[in-house]
């Protein structure tokens, strides 16, 4: 006990000589943003006159989280997000005291389906997806519990490969589109969405619960890991079929088979034109009370959202990520410090 | 061997109780023997085995980071892009971004290809040509120019990193059959990298800068390095041993020699013994509540990681301390006693010193320990992206920076796959450092070890 009061004791002196003021931004979030982040980082290091700043992972709620903590230096300037800011996380966000907070849309990412190189090619639609690994399918317009043990039970067109999916776990965004549009799109094409809303008594949100029900008999396994964990399973277990980023797919492509979706196949510009189904915007929040306070904050969005970064020449794009058409307007807030409105 | 010895004797079934032949239970506790004996050279084995595995899957992964490929390219800094006025002025030329010097590497090239017209390979252009350097290539031009203006209208030599993919070919990752596959480099790209090999222009030699370099992002593995990670994790260790060295040793000296022994020094000794096996997390969310968030110190410091991992070692260092101020015999302190010393003399000019070795080697063993820790640093903000070198102490204390196993967490993460051989790089640095502090510790323990 002694000895943890003198250590604290010690960690309070020291934290009185270091009265100076923090001069590097400091950002988390999302582990889909950070590669995008650190681009942007190492670049804004390079060629301005401030220090790089420190980009830290941790997923995107728990980066919005810690942007919501307060004002001050010892909180984050910047949260990267993968999906939207939730109203928990404004509510929370309101309540520490952190009022205006600057919404920027930089780019969407394309979520793919992919499998080892040397096995078939394949070409899916959600509804395969939700057939495949959904707890309760729809046989003959009653729903049954899940027996599917190949591809082509699924659909015939598909190879008569046994069915092994790694998915991302629930903690990541990812998960989160993909369950949104690619089970619920299923859910719905199969017809499963209706009986699940009548069984419910019409209760959307139930249904759309019951859409998300994955069978648990192994055929669909969460990685909690990064994509990383998912192309070192698919290594191990050629059958498989991976759920990547389109980044991460297109940095390994020469180990990877890409999935049509729709017969759309993802590339940056599908995404951008809307055709392939399965993508997200990407965005990064922006503490207003930390402008003209933390040095180089101003400047930092505004390199991120240039053309010369986020463009579709930029190395953004060439890492992976897709665009948006409509970055002029981003930037244009970016510059003038819009907040961003209430969620609607 | 009992085997043999029996199959040699006669068995006759009246000498049951011969000290020469062996009767039924004897054998059945020579084979229980025997059994156990393989039990334990089996374990070894597998211990061994394991240990082989590991380290040389980690040697061969990881060995070629040490090794990088590098191209050295003439390029001639023009004043028209690069300072349009001619005014020399420093500011204006700073103006000019990364962006604005990527063109002229490209231009190099395309002088190459005129100069030597065996180094055209169809279908691959200068532009297609440049993306071979490392995108870390105009940043690099734009500080040697930023830092000697009058650079400037001059062509100069200078040995770019060559691209991840480039360094793989020549590292057996890559190949022409994954090249057509791969969107970041082509067949063509690998056959001008073996040209400009022929050349003399590409050469792969050791790769100093993976100890020097800081981290880097997935567009450049190939400029990463431990530079920034090795000195937040000296840094931290040097908080440690500051602070776990007089508080360890001054609290065991206390508890051993002067407390009295009631229930009050009973529990904070027991308190001891449980927080050494506390699991390190729960350090890292003390950290996270008392330092960062109570006392405001700043996040990704070196000095919050090197107070959660004191924390962590403290109790290993007690322990350690106390254990070694035991072995001192009770004879040396009655006879300081005897000749009129007092209490504290006899710890402080007889036991202490004696006991020495032995703190020594407890706080190098913990030092080696705290190290490898990454669970606590995971919460206080050290495994993040850092550029930056911290400056020196003390300030440098509360600059961000990362540190080595964190590092290793990091690079793992990465997609892309020139950062698996780098972190694999790591844990040989990190495996280094180890077994160089327990190296220390023996040696000091067998130089000044006394035995009674």
């Amino acid at each position: 006990m002694s000895v943890k009061l003198t250590a604290s004791a010690l960690a309070i002196v020291a934290a009185a000589t270091a009265a100076d003021a923090r001069d590097q931004l400091q950002i988390k979030g999302s582990s889909t943003v950070l590669p995008y982040a650190t681009i942007v980082a190492e670049a804004f290091g390079e060629n301005f006159d401030f220090p790089t700043p420190v980009v830290e992972g941790g997923g995107s709620g728990a980066g919005r989280k810690a942007m919501c903590e307060g004002v001050g230096e010892n909180t984050i300037d910047i949260a990267n997000s993968s999906s939207r800011i939730k109203q928990s996380d404004i509510d929370l966000c309101a309540s520490n005291g952190v009022n205006e907070i600057m919404e920027v849309r930089f780019g969407y990412d394309g979520i793919v389906f992919a499998s080892d190189i040397n096995g078939p090619s394949f070409a899916f639609t959600p509804a395969d997806w939700f057939s495949a690994i959904a707890k309760e399918v729809v046989v003959d317009g009653k729903l049954v519990a899940n027996t599917n043990k190949q591809w082509a039970d699924v659909n015939a067109a598909l190879p008569a490969q046994d069915i092994l999916a790694f998915i991302p776990g629930t903690k990541h965004g990812t998960r989160e589109v993909f369950d949104k549009k690619v089970l619920e799109a299923g859910c719905k094409a199969t017809g499963a969405y209706d009986i699940f809303k009548e069984a419910n008594g019409g209760d959307k949100k139930k249904a759309k619960k019951a859409c998300h029900a994955l069978r648990t008999d192994g055929v669909s396994v969460d990685i909690d890991g990064d994509y990383t964990e998912t192309l070192a399973r698919l290594a191990a277990n050629s059958q498989a079929i991976g759920v990547f980023g389109l980044s991460f797919y297109q940095n390994n492509t020469d180990k990877l088979v890409v999935a049509t979706m729709d017969n759309v196949t993802p590339s940056t510009e599908t995404v951008a034109s809307g055709e392939y189904p399965v993508s997200r915007p990407l965005f990064f929040y922006v503490k207003k009370a930390h402008l003209g306070v933390i040095p180089g904050l101003q400047e930092y969005i505004d390199f991120f959202v240039s053309d010369d970064m986020a463009g579709p020449d930029g190395p953004l794009a060439e890492y992976g990520l897709v665009s948006d058409p409509e970055l002029a307007k981003t930037q244009d807030m970016v510059a003038n410090g819009v907040a961003m409105g209430p969620l609607n | 061997m009992t085997d043999a010895t029996s199959s040699n004797i006669p068995s006759g079934k009246k000498h049951a109780t011969s000290l020469v032949a062996q009767d039924a239970r004897t054998k059945r506790r020579n084979a229980a023997e025997a059994r156990f004996r393989a039990y334990g050279v089996a374990a070894i084995v597998v211990a061994i085995l394991a240990l082989i595995g590991l380290v040389s899957s980690i040697l061969y992964n990881g060995s070629s980071a040490f090794r990088q490929t590098f191209i050295t390219m003439e390029v001639y800094l023009d004043p028209a892009k690069l300072d349009k006025d001619g005014s020399g002025n420093l500011e204006k030329i700073a103006k000019v971004s990364t962006f604005g010097y990527a063109p002229l590497i490209a231009k190099g090239f395309e002088k190459k290809f005129e100069e030597n017209p065996n180094l055209v390979v169809e279908g691959l252009n200068a532009k297609k040509a440049a993306k071979m350097i490392s995108k870390e290539g105009p940043a690099e031009l734009r500080r040697m120019v930023l830092a000697n203006p009058a650079l400037i209208g001059q062509t100069v030599k200078v040995e770019f990193l060559a691209n991840g993919r480039i360094d793989g070919y020549f590292k057996g990752r890559v190949t022409p059959e994954t090249a057509k596959l791969d969107k970041n480099v082509s067949p063509e790209q690998l056959m001008l990298a073996d040209k400009l090999k022929e050349a003399g222009l590409l050469k792969t030699r050791f790769n100093f800068g993976f100890l020097t370099r800081a981290d880097a992002s997935e567009n450049r593995p190939e400029a990463a390095g431990l530079g920034v990670a090795i000195l937040g994790s000296f840094y931290m260790m040097l908080v440690v041993l500051c602070l776990t060295l007089p508080i360890g040793v001054a609290a065991s000296i206390y508890l051993e020699e002067f407390a009295p022994k009631n229930w009050i020094t009973d529990i904070v000794e027991v308190n001891i013994s449980n927080l050494a096996a506390v699991p390190s997390i729960v350090f890292g969310i003390l950290g996270l509540a008392i330092f960062i968030n109570f006392a405001g110190l700043p996040q990704s410091a070196p000095i919050v990681g090197g107070l959660v991992l004191t924390l962590m070692t403290l109790p290993t260092i007690i322990i350690a301390t106390r254990a070694s101020l035991k072995a001192v015999p009770p004879s040396i302190r009655d006879a300081a006693l005897g000749v009129g010393a007092s209490k504290m003399q006899a710890v402080f000019h007889h036991v202490l010193p004696l006991a020495a070795p032995g703190i020594l080697t407890g706080t190098i063993i913990g030092l080696a320990q705290a190290l490898g820790e990454t669970a606590p640093l995971l919460l206080i903000g050290m495994v993040a992206f850092v550029r930056e070198y911290p400056a020196a102490p003390p300030e440098g204390f509360f600059d961000p920076a990362a540190a080595l196993p964190v590092q290793v967490y990091n690079w793992t993460q990465r997609s892309d796959p020139a950062f698996v051989e780098r972190a694999s790089g790591a844990i040989i640095v990190l495996l280094v450092f180890l077994l160089a502090m327990n190296a220390i510790a023996i040696i000091l323990r067998r130089r000044f070890e006394r035995r009674w």
